[in-house]
């Protein structure tokens, strides 16, 4: 798959709209990366398949993976933070979802 | 199409052409649904295969589903197991399977007197019926006379970047071959409504798709719980929306050329959007359990076999249609390989591309039309469920004119 030159080779950046990549390997926690020419370490373990922070979003910026909208931040994101529902949310059915993310926060 | 390709399928009167020659058993009453397993169970591995309705009252949704199902071109015979009591109109099913051309017995177990009885009566019919059905005319089926179902339980944040798009490339593939594949879960569209909109063959149609997906949206907000379950946000996923794009992405690439609802078949090739969400205000709780409610509504659509994408590991086959399980989690892939017919996780660490993989989803369905066992079927996986639910008939946007047909 193709990825973004200036990102690690683990990250995936799906479309040049997106404020998110996705790990396409699980990134343990304090390997460094290399993310929007930027060179940082990890603070926590990113799993296959999660989210991380292209660039920094603010606080209910619209978050954009595969060129479309699919939520927004609930707090500032900091460059290669992990993305998930700590710190977004949906913008539709919002009813259900605290029950089930305050269940399931895989940070836990 | 060349020789290798070929597949013979078993011809039925209505025209259409099984993968499969199975023998249905279905009890028409969750209380004769013990009667029924033990009739069909020492023939599992022989074609039998058990479906049935589990209600008490009616309900013409839990009607057209059996008799779609019973008349499914994979199936090439019928018992109907009746405790007796119940709402289900057995008559009206045993009369459709009779009009197929099909062989069909129902028992009712008060007549027969009781379980050891109808056992004994349901084992014998089908030990001649089989032998019966061997005798079933096989004749050459085309690629555009398949009808592909399409699905992803079990998702995490794999699916929507390996299996799916790459089943998506197959369904292409199978369009351009003038297939007809279907694409459901209107709740899992939830978010990309306008984009799949635009993709429809004309304008009508694409009001019909965003009215779809309202509906959806609706139904799920009064239920307060989307079609999002926990094991998708410890693989992941955040949103519904997020998991909605990569669901969606299965459906490829072609315009959209019509809207079906559960058991209404395909007119003509070509990618359909399968409604799953009941009409109206909210009734029976919600629109499909689980993910093999979801996968017998494609089934009663005609689908003569499923494309299953899963990213944290779902082991389902089903009862009358083969499912080919494709894996999006190389990680899974490593754990569960043998519940899986596909590993699209080659594409994360680049030893495949989606192309190849599609390509690969493509050969294995062709195959599998042919007769080869799925990962699901050899493992003797027949699940099925069916519930209430109500319906509208479609509109008369939601199909493709004769003209448009294929496109």
């Amino acid at each position: 798959m193709e990825s973004d030159a200036m990102n690690d080779d683990r990250l995936l950046l799906l479309s040049s709209a997106d404020n998110v990549c996705v790990a396409i390997q699980t990134i343990e926690r304090g390997s460094s990366l290399a993310i929007g020419g930027d060179l940082l370490q990890v603070e926590e373990r990113i799993p296959l398949g999660f989210k991380v922070a292209a660039r920094d979003i603010a606080v209910s910026e619209t978050i954009i993976k595969y060129g479309a909208p699919i939520g927004s931040a609930t707090r500032a994101i900091s460059t290669g933070s992990m993305v998930h529902v700590h710190n977004m949310k949906s913008d539709y059915l919002p009813t259900y979802k605290p029950k089930v993310h305050a269940r399931h926060d895989p940070r836990d | 199409m060349t020789l290798a390709t070929e597949i013979l399928g078993y011809a039925r009167t209505d025209g259409r052409k099984g993968i499969r020659n199975l023998i249905v058993v279905a009890y028409l009453v969750e209380c004769a649904h013990h009667v029924a397993l033990e009739i069909a169970y020492p023939f599992r591995e022989r074609g039998v295969h058990l479906i049935g309705f589990g209600g008490c009252y009616p309900n013409e949704y839990a009607d057209r589903m059996m008799r779609q199902l019973c008349t499914h071109p994979n199936v090439g015979g019928v018992l109907l197991v009746s405790l007796g009591c119940e709402s289900f109109d057995r008559r009206g099913l045993a009369r459709a399977v009779r009009d197929s051309g099909r062989p069909v017995e129902t028992l009712v177990i008060q007549e027969e007197g009781g379980t050891r009885k109808t056992v004994g009566q349901g084992r014998a019919w089908i030990e001649s019926t089989l032998a019966a059905l061997e005798a079933t005319l096989r004749q050459p089926i085309g690629i555009d006379e398949l009808v592909v179902g399409t699905i992803c339980g079990g998702s995490d944040a794999t699916s929507g970047l390996t299996a799916n798009p790459a089943i998506g490339r197959a369904f292409d593939l199978l369009v351009a071959q003038g297939a007809a594949a279907i694409f459901e879960e209107t709740g899992e569209l939830i978010g990309c409504e306008h984009i799949m909109a635009a993709r429809a063959s004309n304008e009508a149609l694409g009001g019909v798709l965003l009215a779809a997906v309202e509906k959806a949206a609706r139904y799920y907000t009064v239920l307060g719980h989307g079609s999002f379950a926990p094991g998708n946000a410890d693989g992941g996923l955040t949103t519904q929306e997020e998991k909605s794009m990569g669901a969606y992405s299965k459906s490829g690439s072609s315009h959209i050329s019509g809207l079906i609802k559960p058991g209404d078949v395909p007119t003509t090739g070509g990618l359909y959007l399968l409604d799953v969400v009941p009409d109206g205000e909210v009734r029976f709780g919600f629109p499909n359990i689980n993910d093999n409610a979801e996968i017998a509504e494609l089934i009663a659509c005609g689908s003569h076999l499923i494309l299953f994408s899963t990213g944290r590991g779902s082991v389902v086959g089903s009862a009358i249609s083969p499912v080919i399980k494709v894996c999006a989690n190389p990680e899974t892939f490593q754990r569960m390989g043998d519940d899986m017919d596909v590993n699209a996780g080659r594409i994360l660490d680049g030893t495949a591309t989606l192309d190849e993989v599609g390509r690969e989803i493509y050969d294995l369905t062709v195959a599998t039309a042919q007769g080869s066992q799925t990962a699901s079927e050899s493992l003797g996986h027949q699940e099925f469920v069916l519930t209430y639910k109500s319906f509208d008939p479609i509109g008369p946007a939601c199909l493709p004119l004769p003209a448009q047909a294929g496109v």
